[in-house]
């Protein structure tokens, strides 16, 4: 019963006062930072006096849908999803090589190496409708630079993701074919190609998805797709056939990212 | 009959590799259909032939007019990047704040059914329409400038960092929760003493990495007039100012890449 | 202490988990529930702190009808109940001293909670039990650096914590191997005899059952067929809970009685120390 008469200490503390301290100045940082930002942004606060009203105006002005256009609407919706594949298509030719670049255990040398990351960096931070209005300057408008726009913006993701792959292989095949003495390309295509094809698989049908949305709005900047129509809807104030352009907009993004993750729960 | 010729009869001549589609008909028959979908798509694609036929004189054009990059309106220039910065991190911030409650109302084991329907409807909504689509309607009800592209980017922000945040506690085992309402503890103190615990870390985690998405969206919001610096390359492709165009396109990727590197270091740093 | 009266469960699958279940526990005795998988024990446990909503019957704790109770008067009645699982259910990024102190959540404010800053007498408390569940100087380590074992002696200093008039316990040996599971259920009986709480104790394992308990409940089917005491637990008893079995090699004979009150055999000596014998903690780190 000894024990039971110990006394036991009475304070405990989670944090040493150290570590709160430092946790109170992250969290007076992290809301100076903030307050700095919007004081910096010039924000005209007396707009959101009178936002919900504009809202409810557009609102009330968007119903209903003007069904009469869902005519004119599906050879746009066809032109968004032929952006987004075909781009995707070119990534595809485009996106291998640079991520053999790019990936350290296939690089030829580190300049060759600092040249993949480099394309690929550039690609990605690159919005695809930048790419959109580079293109549009040099292929025109329409679809044609809605496509290279796509797939130019694609090969930092897909690359990026490729590239990762290619250095997490399993380096044991690679050097069984290696010792065969085949040439770099036969050891690329029998030892590299055949255990990272299923991660192309998977991120070229994840990335036409991400590309669906993103060709909706390549037409802003004429570009091709639905977004031509709907630009010109919301600058014509045609808020009805907005309405059922966003509606018919949001149904094929629906329905190709559940086409995408079927393909992907059955390619895995 | 020889031993020979039972061992060849019995050796099979014939071997393939393993291919993604077994059956051999689906399999050519799939690759049929790519060929057709995509003579069907180039041929209703409305295409300018000409035009593309003269892209490549004017692409070498336009990049003889880009080189040497125009950095002479550095101003303008640091004036866009830094609002778009500001945009990102005003987007971040109250982005992570909109996105708790947003995401405690979508995980489906905290909540009501009808609470969690509602939520996980406003996520769906607003990740299904582009960021250009969604800044278009702040431009028109907020007018130009760098606030409709905050909002753009909180909208964004949030159902992303919700969605995460609600798989994460939907993800949570069950026997926790249950452990701490069992002690007779309230959802506040359930929140503070289990739910955040186990969430925080991929949380801040998240929202890391949309601050580096939002310095990325940022540069494109102001294509359609809601601020940043997508606003000034915009106007300089307008003008053909190709050489400006440039100079802010190596400014984006340096920005971006500073943005990546940063949130990569942080998010090394919280495991 | 605790009544339990014609207390009935039915899933929304249409599954009847309990059906008609009456007991009652009137001095502090360790209660086993007893019965075959599916039988609902766990339902039973659940039901009476409301973890489970039962579908109609009475619980009375106390004088307090726990049933009737609004969110806030359920809370109040939760924090008289202290609960350990078989998993263990730590929150496993706090560390054991905010798992054991988790137990006082019901009775501190929230900032308290959130700054962790916890009344004196607790924090005392909690050392206290963490020392008697043999898990001194464990206090900073996170949960989920801890063993199955060790998980399961936290847990306990959990529902301790509460100063609860009852525990419910459910399944705390299922995870564990046979050594660590015999350590913990005497650990659990010691403890729950010390502190004058009764105890309801879901297990399946019917040897640990009659060597732990005063008292066994036997369920089949969501209906009680046996209550009685250990020592009344008959190949006939058991085939009524469980089924036709050969259970002459379940069943306790008077040779090996080590109910973990009388002393006698190995088991019986072992008891009246603390469980610091070193038998279980050296297998930390294993989770």
């Amino acid at each position: 019963m000894a024990e039971h008469a110990r006394k036991y200490p009475e304070l405990w503390q989670r944090f040493t006062p150290r570590q709160t301290l430092v946790r109170y100045s992250w969290y007076m940082g992290v809301i100076f930072v903030a307050v700095w930002s919007v004081r910096n942004l010039d924000i005209p606060w007396f707009y959101f006096l009178d936002a919900h009203i504009q809202a409810a105006d557009l609102a009330v002005r968007m119903w209903p849908p003007d069904m009469d256009f869902l005519g004119q609407l599906y050879d746009p919706l066809i032109e968004t999803i032929h952006i987004a594949t075909l781009g995707t298509a070119v990534t595809i030719v485009l996106a291998f090589p640079v991520a053999f670049l790019a990936a350290r255990n296939t690089t030829f040398n580190s300049v060759t190496w600092f040249i993949g990351r480099l394309i690929l960096v550039t690609s990605r931070s690159v919005n695809t409708v930048v790419w959109g209005l580079l293109f549009v300057a040099i292929f025109g408008p329409g679809p044609m630079a809605g496509i290279w726009a796509i797939a130019f913006r694609s090969i930092g993701f897909m690359g990026k993701l490729t590239a990762e792959a290619i250095e997490e292989i399993d380096q044991g095949p690679v050097e069984a074919i290696e010792a065969t003495g085949a040439s770099r390309l036969q050891v690329l295509w029998f030892g590299i190609l055949p255990q990272v094809l299923p991660v192309i698989y998977g991120t070229t049908v994840y990335r036409w998805d991400i590309n669906i949305r993103e060709s909706t709005v390549l037409g802003f900047v004429g570009a091709g797709g639905i977004g031509i129509q709907l630009y010109a809807s919301i600058n014509l104030f045609s808020w009805q056939e907005v309405s059922l352009m966003l509606i018919a907009v949001f149904c094929v993004v629906v329905v190709s990212e559940f086409v995408s993750a079927i393909v992907r729960q059955r390619i895995t | 009959m020889t031993a020979q010729t039972k061992i060849q009869g019995a050796t099979p001549r014939q071997w393939h590799t393993i291919k993604l589609i077994e059956n051999p008909y689906l399999r050519y028959g799939f690759l049929a259909l790519v060929v057709v979908y995509f003579f069907w798509s180039l041929g209703t694609l409305d295409i300018d032939w000409h035009r593309v036929d003269s892209g490549m004189t004017r692409a070498g054009n336009m990049f003889s007019r880009m080189v040497p990059p125009d950095f002479g309106r550095w101003e303008l220039l640091v004036k866009g990047l830094v609002e778009s910065v500001q945009m990102a991190l005003a987007a971040s911030f109250f982005g992570m704040i909109v996105a708790v409650p947003l995401g405690l109302c979508a995980a489906v084991n905290l909540v009501p059914k009808p609470v969690y329907l509602v939520a996980r409807t406003i996520i769906v909504l607003s990740r299904t329409f582009h960021e250009v689509i969604i800044a278009i309607f702040f431009v028109k009800i907020f007018g130009f400038g760098p606030l409709a592209g905050v909002l753009t980017l909180i909208v964004a922000s949030a159902s992303f960092i919700s969605k995460m945040l609600a798989e994460d506690i939907e993800n949570l085992p069950p026997g926790q929760l249950e452990a701490v309402r069992a002690t007779g503890a309230s959802f506040p103190k359930l929140l503070i003493y289990c739910i955040s615990p186990q969430a925080l870390p991929r949380y801040l985690g998240v929202s890391i990495y949309r601050l580096d998405a939002n310095i990325r969206h940022s540069t494109v919001v102001g294509i359609v007039g809601a601020g940043g610096i997508g606003q000034v390359l915009a106007a300089s492709f307008s003008r053909y100012d190709y050489d400006f165009s440039l100079a802010i396109l190596i400014a984006i990727v340096t920005i971006v890449f500073v943005g990546e590197f940063f949130s990569t270091w942080v998010r090394g740093r919280l495991r | 202490m605790l009544t339990v009266e014609n207390l009935t469960k039915v899933y929304p699958t249409g599954a009847k988990a309990l059906s008609d279940v009456s007991f009652l526990v009137d001095e502090p005795k360790v209660i086993a529930i007893i019965g075959p998988s599916g039988a609902g024990k766990s339902t039973l446990i659940r039901c009476v702190n409301r973890l489970v909503e039962p579908t109609s019957g009475k619980v009375l704790l106390g004088d307090t009808d726990v049933i009737s109770l609004n969110r806030r008067g359920l809370r109040k009645a939760r924090r008289r109940m202290g609960m350990i699982f078989q998993e263990y259910n730590l929150v496993e990024r706090l560390t054991v001293m905010e798992n054991v102190l988790s137990g006082r959540l019901g009775f501190v404010g929230f900032w308290r909670a959130y700054r962790r800053k916890f009344p004196s007498d607790d924090v005392a408390a909690a050392f206290r039990l963490l020392d008697r569940v043999g898990l001194e100087g464990y206090h900073n380590t996170r949960a989920d650096a801890l063993s199955g074992g060790e998980r399961q002696r936290v847990g306990i200093a959990r529902a301790l914590m509460q100063a609860p008039d009852l525990l419910l316990v459910d399944e705390p040996t299922a995870s564990l191997d046979p050594k660590t599971s015999r350590q913990i259920m005497r650990l659990l009986v010691e403890l729950a005899h010390e502190a004058g709480t009764p105890a309801l104790v879901n297990i399946h394992d019917v040897a640990l059952a009659q060597t732990f308990s005063d008292r066994i409940i036997g369920l089949a089917a969501g209906e009680i067929v046996f209550d009685g005491s250990s020592d009344q637990l008959t190949a006939d008893v058991l085939t009524r809970i469980y089924g036709e079995e050969d259970w002459s090699t379940t069943i306790r004979t008077d040779d090996d009685n080590d109910n973990g009150m009388t002393e006698g055999s190995d088991e019986g000596k072992q008891k009246g120390r603390p469980e610091k014998d070193q038998g279980s903690i050296p297998e930390a780190s294993a989770g």
